[in-house]
């Protein structure tokens, strides 16, 4: 194989206002790899991309392409130079044709040779073996056609180098597989591919290089296959290996014959989730797995009466209770922390305080208001307890990281002492550090001996701390696993083979 | 989740086509029931070119403004401007300066200042559109009633002329109740009208300005990503609409003949209306600029419906605003049925109040 390097940067220092993003930096791109930029969030992966494709400017260091030194001014100069860029919200415009997507910005003629365009979109879509026609709105194109329009837009652009960022977050198993092979397709034809993503599986799946960074500086570059998997982890998380993986899962209690903290009987909600029922036992700690779609989430919403309540029976502790309304599952001592962090968890404004305390003064009602002195200790305690990052009580939460944020919203829920727990993606977005706190945070609470529900799109991050999965499909649960069946290629084999 | 396994996806009308053709039925079920209600005035050819002839000025200003909407932006200053010239054209050739040129040149100029104006506030200062528009309306009022208060009656014999002027069609025309064959009758301003029309819509799908604007409505963030200058596409379109407005008050003066502090009142909301009916979005990069004037004249139908009906003028107005209402729920239902979103009503961006920043991350 060509070891030819194209890309070199040498020294890259950029900082913000506050913050240094990188420093001494350096990074090297052979000619037809797949190199895979790793770090946790705020490790300066975006801040390398983005002066890489012309977005930033680098305070410092040397970017060599061909062996040339260059200096892009702006995202133009970038693509002009053969570099080309596929980010994680697709960069194409929704209302604009398929083949447009593909050409438009990129001439300087006063007038569109329609035909012309459409001939060498659709020579292009073929060669790349991408299911569009030329002459289709982009809008109709599900997401990871668009994704790969975009690339083979790059493509065309004669890009040597071509970045994609977090290009899979969006797309299911099936999806994955096609791009990866027009990722193979590309490196076969010599462009060297800088992938970004979250998941740790794909890239051993298709990069040949790591480059590694953590705290805006380079922790080193390694060859995939002699880095294994928990090395890597340590190395962006910078945590002793152990730490990773000495979660120790809980078991509950084995009173299988006690009676459900919570049971649902042919439950529904106007979300259009198929009545399922549903039992979580005191101490327990159970997951819904399934692909993105598959109802998951509608499940516990339905649980908690997020969305219209349409059929179904629910029992706590075995006493028939109607739960119609968010604030009904409240006080039957139910707690639901939103996937949607940004939309339905925070509001942006209010503090760190008034965040935490929001859930508690809403099950008091609002005309008997905590004092200030009692919502203090409160902040103060879970501050401490969960080792939130805030500057003071009275920051705004939106100042704060996506991590701390969310440990925010988990203090608003342990506030009010919920004896189940539901947590919708607690840990989407937030860096591996945090992940693993929370994580142990879900086991040490089910210890105490409080029920939740964990529901993530990593399922070994599921498999870690649930002891019994739920596995749907098309809104609709084919199946349960616990105890030994409990593996990674179990749910799998059962998505894939139930539901039919 | 769609299957990839399809190879050949179906093209599906786009939503620009879709909404345009929509606009064409309402307007030709609009027209059709018209000619049924009331045969003895739409049934005449002269009665459809009378709504060019004396609506010639908002056709053009509603042009205009749907090359800003979709690029999703707006331009509420185009009335008062379209006023200022007349104003402004009847003072100059009032004067003694007797120069219709002068004129033109004094309206395109005016269209063009304001035009570059909003342009360069909007794209280059990153200013609201409504507001700056807002506030260019503002300032065309105010010159306008400050140049002059009174009517002016533009009596200048080879303007006049102009006016007056009127092409017959022999072939076309109606039988009086005298027996004497009237010809149907056209006036310049219709001319300038399709002029533009064929102007605009070539420039929207065939130039590279046009298919920009497209963009830069569709999303302004990936078009700058796409390596089109968005600031300089939007700057134009606000330079285009200026100048449209220009025109459109010299037509409105060669039609009325005067120079009016009302010429052009409301000229704006009803293009905005009229847009709208059209199928062009008010949240951008969607719509066909032919339906532009398929909206004006739905518009227009609907008013000498109202009209004809012999219904009283307030009630006209309560009429135009349900329907307004109609068509825009009808929009946003069919366009929310298209796509995979919630329903939700089309909003534009400045009307949002969380605008999608670059958070720098």
């Amino acid at each position: 194989m060509l070891t030819e390097i194209i890309l070199k940067m040498e020294g890259i220092s950029k900082s913000f206002p506050g913050v240094r993003a990188l420093h001494n930096v350096d990074f090297a791109l052979r000619r037809g790899e797949i190199h895979a930029l790793m770090g946790e969030n705020g490790a300066g992966k975006s801040t390398l991309i983005k002066i890489l494709t012309g977005v930033y400017e680098k305070d410092a260091g040397r970017i060599i392409l061909d062996g040339r030194p260059v200096h892009f001014k702006s995202p133009q100069d970038a693509q002009n130079m053969g570099i080309g860029a596929v980010f994680q919200e697709i960069a194409l415009c929704p209302n604009l044709t398929v083949a447009e997507n593909m050409f438009i910005g990129r001439s300087r003629d006063a007038f569109v040779q329609w035909k012309q365009m459409n001939a060498k979109a659709a020579q292009m879509l073929d060669s790349l073996g991408i299911p569009a026609s030329p002459t289709q709105e982009l809008a109709s194109c599900s997401i990871a056609v668009q994704q790969m329009i975009a690339i083979a837009r790059a493509v065309d652009m004669d890009c040597k180098i071509l970045i994609l960022d977090e290009p899979t977050s969006s797309l299911d198993e099936d999806e994955v597989q096609k791009l990866f092979e027009l990722m193979r397709q590309l490196k076969a034809r010599g462009v060297g591919i800088i992938f970004i993503t979250h998941f740790i599986d794909q890239v051993y799946e298709i990069s040949d290089r790591i480059t590694v960074l953590r705290n805006g500086e380079l922790i080193g570059e390694y060859e995939t296959a002699a880095l294994p998997q928990i090395e890597l982890i340590s190395k962006m998380m910078g945590k002793a290996l152990s730490d990773v993986a000495a979660i120790k899962k809980h078991e509950p209690s084995k009173s299988e014959d006690s009676v459900p903290i919570f049971e649902a009987t042919a439950l529904s909600s106007a979300a259009g989730v198929r009545p399922f029922n549903f039992t979580i036992r005191k101490g327990e700690v159970n997951g819904f797995a399934g692909l993105l779609g598959s109802g998951r989430s509608e499940s516990v919403r339905a649980i908690f009466a997020a969305d219209k309540v349409t059929g179904g029976e629910v029992k706590i502790n075995g006493k028939r209770v109607k739960i119609k309304t968010p604030l009904d599952a409240m006080k039957q001592g139910i707690g639901y922390l939103p996937e949607d962090r940004k939309g339905d968890g925070i509001i942006d404004e209010l503090s760190v305080r008034d965040n935490i305390i929001l859930a508690l003064q809403v099950m008091k009602g609002f005309f008997k208001p905590l004092s200030r002195k009692q919502t203090e200790e409160f902040a103060e305690q879970f501050i401490q307890q969960l080792e939130i990052k805030t500057p003071s009580l009275n920051t705004p939460i939106k100042s704060l990281s996506g991590g701390n944020q969310q440990k925010v919203i988990l203090a608003r829920w342990l506030l009010t002492h919920p004896r189940y727990l539901i947590l919708d993606e607690p840990t989407r977005g937030i860096d591996v550090g945090t992940k693993v706190e929370i994580q142990k945070l879900v086991l040490k609470l089910a210890e105490d001996g409080m029920s939740l529900t964990f529901i993530s799109s990593e399922i070994d991050e599921m498999l870690r701390v649930c002891s019994r999965l739920i596995v749907m499909k098309d809104r609709e649960i084919i199946g349960e696993l616990s105890g030994m069946n409990l593996t990674e290629q179990n749910v799998m084999h059962m998505i894939a083979q139930g539901g039919k | 989740m769609e299957s990839l396994s399809t190879t050949k996806p179906k093209s599906r009308l786009s939503n620009s086509n879709l909404l345009f053709i929509i606009a064409g039925i309402i307007f030709i079920l609009m027209y059709g029931f018209s000619l049924i209600s009331f045969p003895d005035s739409f049934m005449q050819f002269q009665t459809f070119f009378d709504l060019f002839n004396f609506n010639a000025a908002l056709f053009i200003i509603t042009l205009g403004m749907c090359i800003v909407m979709i690029a999703g932006g707006i331009d509420i200053s185009v009335g008062a401007v379209c006023g200022l010239v007349t104003m402004a054209c009847a003072m100059l050739l009032e004067s003694g300066t007797e120069n219709v040129w002068g004129a033109l040149f004094l309206a395109l100029g005016i269209g063009l200042a304001f035009g570059i104006m909003h342009g360069y506030l909007i794209a280059y200062l990153e200013i609201q559109p409504f507001i700056i528009t807002l506030a260019g309306m503002f300032l065309a009022q105010g010159l306008l009633t400050t140049l002059h208060k009174d009517p002016i009656n533009v009596t200048w014999p080879a303007f006049v002329a102009l006016r007056n002027y009127t092409i017959e069609i022999p072939w076309l025309g109606a039988v009086n109740r005298l027996g004497v064959f009237i010809p149907c009758e056209i006036k310049p301003g219709v001319f300038v009208v399709v002029a533009l029309v064929i102007l605009y819509a070539v420039l929207m799908k065939w130039s590279r300005f046009g298919r920009n604007v497209y963009a830069v409505g569709g999303n302004s963030q990936s078009a700058r990503m796409l390596g089109i200058n968005v600031k300089k596409t939007l700057f134009f379109s606000y330079v285009i609409c200026g100048l449209t407005a220009g025109i459109g008050g010299f037509v409105f003066l060669m039609t009325t003949g005067a120079g009016n502090i009302g010429n052009g009142a409301l000229f704006e909301i009803k293009a905005i209306a009229a847009n709208v009916i059209g199928g062009i979005l008010l949240n951008g990069g969607v719509g066909n600029l032919l339906g532009a004037p398929i909206g004006t004249l739905t518009l227009l139908t609907i008013n000498e419906l109202i009209r004809a009906a012999g219904v009283q003028s307030n009630l006209q107005a309560i009429v135009s605003g349900l329907l307004l209402y109609l068509f825009i729920v009808l929009q946003s239902i069919i366009m929310s049925l298209r796509g995979s979103s919630k329903f939700r009503l089309a909003l534009p961006s400045w009307l949002k109040l969380n605008r999608l920043q670059d958070n720098g991350d």
